[in-house]
């Protein structure tokens, strides 16, 4: 019945292509029928038996019926779960107020980092980075953000330490980066050795041995959003042959 | 909407990488980003690209009544404009600190400075004096709007041309630009301005600040000047001891990279004035049809024929299955023809099929032999010819299947229908 669908997965798509799902001429009498849902992810919406697309990016499938579009948006608005690098923007009472790039502050409070008290609380100062994730993210609610896990482990979260560079790259890039075997990541670590936070909602923060190879890893990550596999490995190698 | 903060880790990083000379950008101290100046359809409109930083200029006229302590000089007016779509700090209509400060520096920058002579602009002394408005657009804001401002106003005012007029009497006529050639404005000298962050009370000096350096910037100096080196304005801010030396070394900067940017609008102003002369299109607007008819047109797009036949032919490959669907009348032997009985089963028709090769190809001799001989095509013939044996097999095929049940050992049946096909097609 997706057919159609499945067909244009990998196809570039853009805001007011649709698809049309007719009934289907042949039923088979004898095999089950099986009532089959497709789930809509970002840039696709249904509008009646139609399925609109009202982002511009590459159509993506998951199985069984999971379809989404890829797109190079800048503009990160939150979801459950995710962790991101947010900076403290303000110290009222017990909460912190945390600016992550979406349209509303998040607030943190000093009782969600591992280890602290009402007694030991945690050493946060004003334009510090957090690196946690959203406990509610929720449009008519203000966002949540928590630095421990459910088993109240800091997990990698956390504030950060001092030095690196924070920069922003697209939530594409951000995806590429964080995929279980991403080519970029691969190809980044035969370069130099770096601390890299990728936050979902496209910040990263990258720290590096000098200020020089700090600098060089900003930029190749912010011009390896437009380039293609071959264009980056070319690039990354003319990196290498020159900073050694 | 409140403008994303700065962090402490970028701000120590910023100011470190600057102790040991070095820019987000990979840029030199004194290097400016790349000046990038483009027009618009119409005449004094121009778009000046600074790295990321984008403004957009455009100059207008209109005829007025003059000041009354200056009956006979023409009215310059000039006003930026911080909009929201520049960064999200700027907010609409609303008159920040930082848009009073562009406005008030762009006049003395172009007002002050005497660059346009004003008195050109009168038409009837003490009645009627050309008003010229420049408004300049923040498109993007990536640091050192103040530049990119002073550079998208002084060009686009070099570019616009205000309507003819004459004066017979009290009679003004103002030509259309049909009737007469409008003309330019006179505009004696150039002055453009250049900024200079200071960072750690004056010890570290940067030409073209970035939004990120300005951030962390203790003080700027902004200098304006012509390409003859005359300072037409000068303003430090953020409150910081220079020293006179140091103002010196700008100076020196400023005529260096004044005399560049002068050299690039120059250039620009002549490539577009080609551009129009020669009655192409020109500018960023003129790129997109409005309101004609053959707007939706399309021109014909080429298209790649190379290996059309291959394809072509891979297609037909593909398309094998296509006389097994609706099976042909058997024809055991030549001349005779039946329908219906020992037609091949249509159901589950793929999986059948394959058996039948294969046991056709285990127990079959004879077939072999004529595989080999297809094969052998298949290596030296041409591509054309491939889609015709494939052919030729889906024939021996097709009348072996129903034959089998009835007959085993009908061979020279099968092979005289084979052969017969073969003659029908051919």
């Amino acid at each position: 019945m997706f057919s159609t669908v499945r067909e244009r997965v990998g196809e570039v798509l853009l805001p007011g292509d649709e698809f049309s799902f007719e009934a289907e001429e042949k039923i088979s009498l004898t095999a089950p029928v099986k009532s089959e849902k497709v789930v809509c992810g970002p840039g696709l919406r249904r509008c009646g038996d139609r399925l609109v697309v009202f982002k511009s990016g590459v159509l993506r499938h998951k199985e069984p019926n999971v379809f989404w579009i890829d797109s190079q948006q800048r503009r990160y608005v939150p979801a459950k779960g995710e962790s991101i690098i947010g900076i403290v923007t303000a110290k009222s009472g017990d909460v912190f107020k945390v600016d992550f790039g979406g349209s509303e502050q998040a607030s943190l409070s000093y009782l969600t980092f591992e280890g602290a008290t009402k007694r030991n609380r945690p050493n946060v100062q004003v334009g510090d980075l957090v690196f946690a994730q959203f406990l509610i993210a929720n449009k008519d609610m203000e966002p949540e953000l928590v630095c421990i896990d459910s088993s109240g482990r800091a997990n990698g979260m956390g504030v950060f330490g001092a030095g690196g560079l924070l920069f922003r790259v697209s939530l594409g890039l951000v995806r590429r980066l964080l995929a279980p075997h991403s080519d970029i990541r691969s190809d980044l670590e035969q370069l130099f050795p770096c601390e890299l936070v990728v936050g979902m909602n496209g910040r990263i923060w990258v720290k590096s041995a000098t200020v020089q190879q700090t600098l060089i890893i900003a930029n190749l990550l912010q011009s390896a959003e437009t380039m293609t596999a071959q264009q980056r490995q070319q690039l990354f190698r003319k990196v290498q042959q020159g900073a050694f | 909407m409140k403008d994303t903060p700065l962090s402490n880790c970028e701000r120590d990083f910023l100011l470190k990488a600057i102790e040991e000379k070095k820019r987000l950008d990979g840029r030199q101290t004194y290097d400016y980003r790349k000046i990038k100046i483009s027009f618009g359809t119409d005449y004094g409109c121009c778009f000046v690209d600074l790295g990321q930083t984008r403004v957009m200029a455009q100059v207008s006229c209109e005829l007025v009544a003059p000041k009354e302590n200056r009956p006979n000089e023409g009215i310059m007016f000039f006003n930026i404009e911080l909009s929201p779509m520049a960064s999200p700090g700027f907010e609409q209509g609303r008159q920040s600190e930082l848009s009073v400060k562009l406005n008030r520096q762009l006049e003395r920058c172009l007002r002050n400075s005497k660059c346009i002579d004003t008195e050109s602009l009168c038409v009837v002394s003490g009645e009627k004096v050309w008003q010229i408005r420049v408004d300049v657009h923040t498109l993007n804001n990536d640091g050192n709007l103040m530049d990119a401002a002073s550079i998208a106003a002084i060009t686009a005012l070099c570019h616009f041309r205000r309507p003819d007029v004459s004066t017979q009497g009290q009679e003004v006529t103002v030509y259309s630009p049909e009737e007469r050639d409008p003309i330019p404005l006179s505009i004696y000298h150039m002055p453009i301005s250049v900024s200079f962050a200071f960072f750690q009370q004056g010890t570290y000096l940067l030409v073209d600040p970035c939004e990120r350096e300005e951030r962390v910037m203790d003080g700027l100096l902004v200098i304006a000047m012509n390409k003859h080196r005359e300072i037409c304005s000068i303003q430090s801010s953020g409150g910081i001891m220079l020293l006179k030396e140091q103002v010196m070394r700008c100076s020196k900067i400023a005529g260096v990279k004044v005399s560049e940017i002068t050299e690039l609008i120059n250039e620009a102003l002549l490539n577009d004035r080609k551009a129009r002369k020669a009655g192409g299109k020109c500018g960023f607007a003129e790129s997109m049809p409005q309101e004609r008819i053959t707007a939706l047109k399309k021109d014909e797009t080429p298209v790649e024929m190379t290996d059309v036949t291959e394809t072509a032919n891979g297609i037909i490959q593909k398309g094998e299955a296509a006389p097994q669907t609706v099976p042909s009348p058997v024809v055991p032997v030549p001349g005779v023809g039946q329908v219906g009985q020992g037609l091949q089963n249509s159901w589950g028709l793929e999986d059948d099929d394959e058996d039948d090769y294969e046991e056709e190809k285990n127990d079959n001799s004879g077939d072999e032999q004529v595989e080999e001989v297809t094969k052998m095509d298949v290596g030296e013939g041409d591509v054309v010819e491939i889609s015709d044996i494939e052919e030729e097999e889906v024939v021996i095929l097709n009348p072996e299947v129903p034959e089998k049940p009835k007959n085993t050992g009908s061979k020279s049946h099968q092979k005289g229908a084979a052969a017969s096909k073969k003659r029908q097609k051919k």
